[in-house]
């Protein structure tokens, strides 16, 4: 599973992206944060308001109930502010 | 099909719209909107960052939602990335038709939804040396939903 991370989110994180192979039970957005929040200080402050953040699955945006498998590309970021 | 970039370099408002044109007799109006830098508050500059691949297909996916609800005739999109100082422009939106009607809504239509929709941020810089990263405002989702269709 690759992971990316953009704009404060990435900051917060200390990187950009990141290769990740989770145990078998985290099928879906929600538990994906859950486990990747106790990968360090870092992710657990960046996902520590899991309401100011949003997530694309393999570049479309999705909810927390949304699947996710070994082989997605997964993004976290804040709401979007472009235009 | 909607013309799409997004780039670093700055665009040419008269060249985009001239190609909308070129070659064609069908298009009665074009309409035009051009996002700027704006200095508020000691604005030194702004950043914007995006999603490489995906912000192209999102802009590309509101794009079509504009086509199939307006009988567009041509519709180009440029949104910048990197670093701008206020009075850079950031963000082209034209769109062309037989008729101004449609021209004009799909023209309001798309920069709403991008504001909304596509994936880029903004971090301010400070004169001061302060940073931080714009929020989302509750008035670009409120300008973004008067589109919606039920």
């Amino acid at each position: 599973m690759r992971i990316l991370y953009f704009a404060w989110v990435r900051q917060k994180v200390g990187r950009a992206e990141e290769e990740v192979a989770p145990p078998p039970e985290v099928t879906t957005v929600a538990a994906l944060v859950d486990w990747l929040a106790a990968q360090s200080p870092g992710h657990a402050d960046a996902f520590a308001n899991r309401r100011t953040i949003r997530c694309a699955v393999n570049q479309e945006f999705a909810t927390p109930d949304q699947a996710v498998a070994a082989g997605d590309e997964i993004a976290f970021f804040p709401p979007v502010t472009g235009g | 099909m909607a013309t799409v970039r997004v780039q670093h370099a700055a665009f040419d408002l008269g060249a985009e719209a001239a190609l909308l044109a070129a070659g064609r007799t069908d298009v009665g109006g074009l309409a035009s909107f051009v996002g700027l830098c704006r200095a508020d508050d000691g604005l030194a500059a702004l950043t914007l960052e995006h999603y490489p691949g995906m912000t192209e297909r999102a802009i590309e996916a509101i794009a079509a939602e504009a086509e199939a609800r307006w009988p567009l005739t041509g519709c180009t999109i440029i949104h910048r990335v990197g670093r701008l100082p206020p009075g850079e422009p950031i963000v082209l939106v034209l769109t062309a038709s037989s008729h101004r009607a449609a021209a004009l809504e799909a023209c309001a239509f798309l920069i709403d939804w991008l504001k909304t929709r596509a994936p880029f941020w903004k971090r301010e810089e400070f004169a001061d040396g302060r940073e931080r990263w714009v929020e989302a405002k509750a008035a670009d989702d409120a300008a973004a939903s008067r589109w919606d269709q039920t």
